[in-house]
């Protein structure tokens, strides 16, 4: 096949960008998955309620959807540590977290988003900003700046969170606890709390991705459910809990998206990841840049 | 086994010749409903509930039998057992294939990989233009069948292939239940690290378990295309396959046969209820609600609560 140049080159920096966003996206699955071991596939239901909240309050009061991402930050991260408390007594507990854990937040998911469509409807929705219509040109590249922007406000955020993870105390705790417990209380952390604090992270930076993603695309309830096998397939093939390989890998598929999307058509697009997830799994289950 | 088999045989029959009688077309499409839920139950609760390991694809499996009945109807026709036949060998395949590409990592990979396969499978549908991609595929079912020399009504005719499915699903989770398989499987889901260092051949059993749960999951999607008349991708690939296939034995019990039975047949019946004189979205808000209310309070489902108040009368 004859690829043209300028096609492929716009195709890839469209790739870039889209990574970008995936990588925030991730980051909270990074935190809740690689680094606690509790497999939240509710974290997409997350981000689509802060697509629908930034949505809300963008059409109802102006307020821009990045400056509503920062506002939801504290709420979301009350909900992420309220859902953790309910998980660690109902199942982390009793010993029971594979089977009926999985369960429970399958329920969530399923909840979060039916309510959505009760409350919604299921039609596109969308949110009003002055960097959504135009783009920037360099060269033959356009760079639109509702991917920029987005792309942009995700990798601040996701330096943020690394920066919290690595320089920190409650960071570094954050990424021992699920190694050993006991060597974490005798350095005078409470595992639960740690937890608890990772998990509300995790979950308020759902939010942020949720107000960006609305920015990049119009959302419909059931747009997170593509976005299950997306952060799972970075999440894995960036190596569990290692968030520069996590950022590695979202340019990575983000980009092959972006190309499959441009040459092949996007209803494509979707088994993009899946494909990256089974053939990380098959040859190699540690990640691009696991331990 | 022998005595379980001809008791469920028999009620089988009594319920078909019931039917018969009756003979209202609405019950037989309600009643098939709820016996398709409870194949997918049952199959689902071969491997979640015995091994421990969580499905999510249920509606991937099931799609993917009544796409190969699709498929097969347009390129060569054969009768519905037969289409039956070659669902639950093509869904039992796939189910063989992501269980050896994922089961030999930890547990929640399976998972998370069975929830991106409903979506990929989507895709490639949505694309296949042969089974009639995103717009779908009609298939105009007979008015009514003769079968040796008794003619009766199509709907009928499905709904006794899905009794029959459904009968034989029970009598093989329950010898499931009560054979070498079985305990296998149960050791599997209390400790996998204790089993496989006992000597238990961890990996083969569960890719045995993997097969029969997708197999039984595409017998019961073989038949739908026929039973709908219009199948189109988001409705084959609906959530609330999904969601009901794991609500169910959930919310009945995943540890007996009987879990998935009690659960299907009480989540069914209050949803054809629900959908007809509430809405379609807010039974499904209904049963996620439910589920996760019953995974909190009753881990054990309804058999499991049931089971406590026999052992605290016993005690008295």
């Amino acid at each position: 096949m004859d690829i043209p140049f300028d096609l492929l080159l716009n195709a890839i920096m469209a790739g870039l960008l889209l990574g970008g966003f995936y990588a925030a996206v991730t980051a909270g699955v990074s935190i809740s998955f690689g680094m606690l071991d509790i497999v939240n596939i509710a974290h997409p239901a997350f981000v689509i309620l802060g697509s629908y909240l930034a949505y809300f309050i963008n059409i109802n009061y102006g307020v821009d959807p990045i400056l509503v991402s920062i506002l939801m930050l504290p709420p979301f991260y009350a909900l992420g540590a309220a859902v953790y408390q309910v998980y660690h007594v109902s199942f982390e507990k009793r010993g029971q977290d594979a089977l009926r854990g999985l369960a429970f937040f399958f329920g969530l998911l399923f909840v979060t988003e039916v309510s959505l469509i009760l409350v919604f409807g299921v039609d596109y929705r969308y949110v009003e900003a002055w960097y959504i219509g135009p783009s920037i040109h360099i060269g033959i590249v356009d760079l639109p700046l509702r991917m920029l922007v987005p792309c942009l406000a995700a990798l601040a955020l996701f330096g943020v969170i690394h920066l919290i993870i690595t320089r920190t105390f409650t960071g570094r705790a954050i990424m021992a606890v699920s190694q050993d417990q006991l060597a974490l209380q005798l350095m005078a952390a409470d595992p639960i709390r740690i937890k608890r604090i990772a998990f509300g992270i995790s979950i308020a930076v759902a939010a942020v991705a949720g107000a960006l993603l609305i920015i990049i695309q119009p959302v419909e309830p059931s747009v997170g459910r593509e976005y299950i096998g997306r952060v799972f397939a970075i999440c894995v093939l960036g190596g569990l809990g290692s968030m520069p390989g996590t950022l590695i890998a979202a340019m990575l598929l983000g980009v092959v998206e972006s190309i499959t999307a441009t040459f092949y058509g996007p209803s494509w697009a979707p088994a993009v990841a899946f494909g990256f997830l089974l053939l990380t799994l098959a040859f190699r289950p540690a990640g691009l840049l696991g331990r | 086994m022998v005595k379980f088999s001809l008791i469920a045989v028999a009620v089988g029959v009594a319920l078909l010749l019931g039917a018969h009688w009756v003979s209202v077309d609405y019950l037989y499409f309600a009643t098939y409903t709820i016996l398709q839920f409870v194949v997918l139950a049952t199959a689902w609760n071969i491997l979640g509930g015995y091994c421990g390991y969580v499905n999510f694809g249920s509606a991937a499996f099931f799609a993917l039998g009544a796409y190969s009945s699709v498929f097969l109807h347009k390129a060569f026709p054969l009768p519905v057992p037969l289409l039956i036949v070659v669902g639950g060998i093509v869904s039992g395949i796939v189910g063989l294939g992501m269980g050896y590409l994922t089961l030999r990592l930890r547990g929640s990979f399976f998972a998370i990989a069975t929830l991106a396969l409903a979506v990929v499978l989507a895709t490639l549908v949505v694309n296949w233009d042969y089974v009639g991609g995103s717009r779908g595929a009609y298939i105009i079912r007979p008015e009514s069948i003769d079968i040796l020399g008794l003619k009766i009504t199509y709907i009928e005719y499905l709904f006794a292939l899905m009794l029959a499915l459904t009968v034989i699903a029970l009598i093989a989770a329950r010898a499931i239940e009560r054979s070498q398989l079985g305990f296998g499987f149960a050791t599997i889901r209390d400790d996998e690290l204790a089993a496989e260092a006992c000597g238990v051949p961890t990996l083969k059993l569960k890719l045995i378990a993997t097969t029969l749960s997708g197999a039984f999951m595409g017998m019961a999607g073989a038949p739908f295309p026929y039973y709908i008349g219009y199948l189109q991708p988001s409705s084959a690939f609906g959530l609330e396959y999904a969601v009901n296939s794991i609500a169910m034995p959930m919310i009945g019990g995943t540890t007996s046969w009987v879990g998935p039975l009690v659960g299907a047949i009480l989540l069914g019946t209050a949803q054809q209820y629900a959908t007809v004189t509430i809405s379609s979205a807010v039974n499904l808000l209904i049963v996620g609600l439910m589920l996760v209310a019953f995974v909190i309070i009753a881990p054990n489902g309804i058999v499991g609560l049931v089971q406590e108040r026999l052992r605290a009368r016993r005690r008295q």
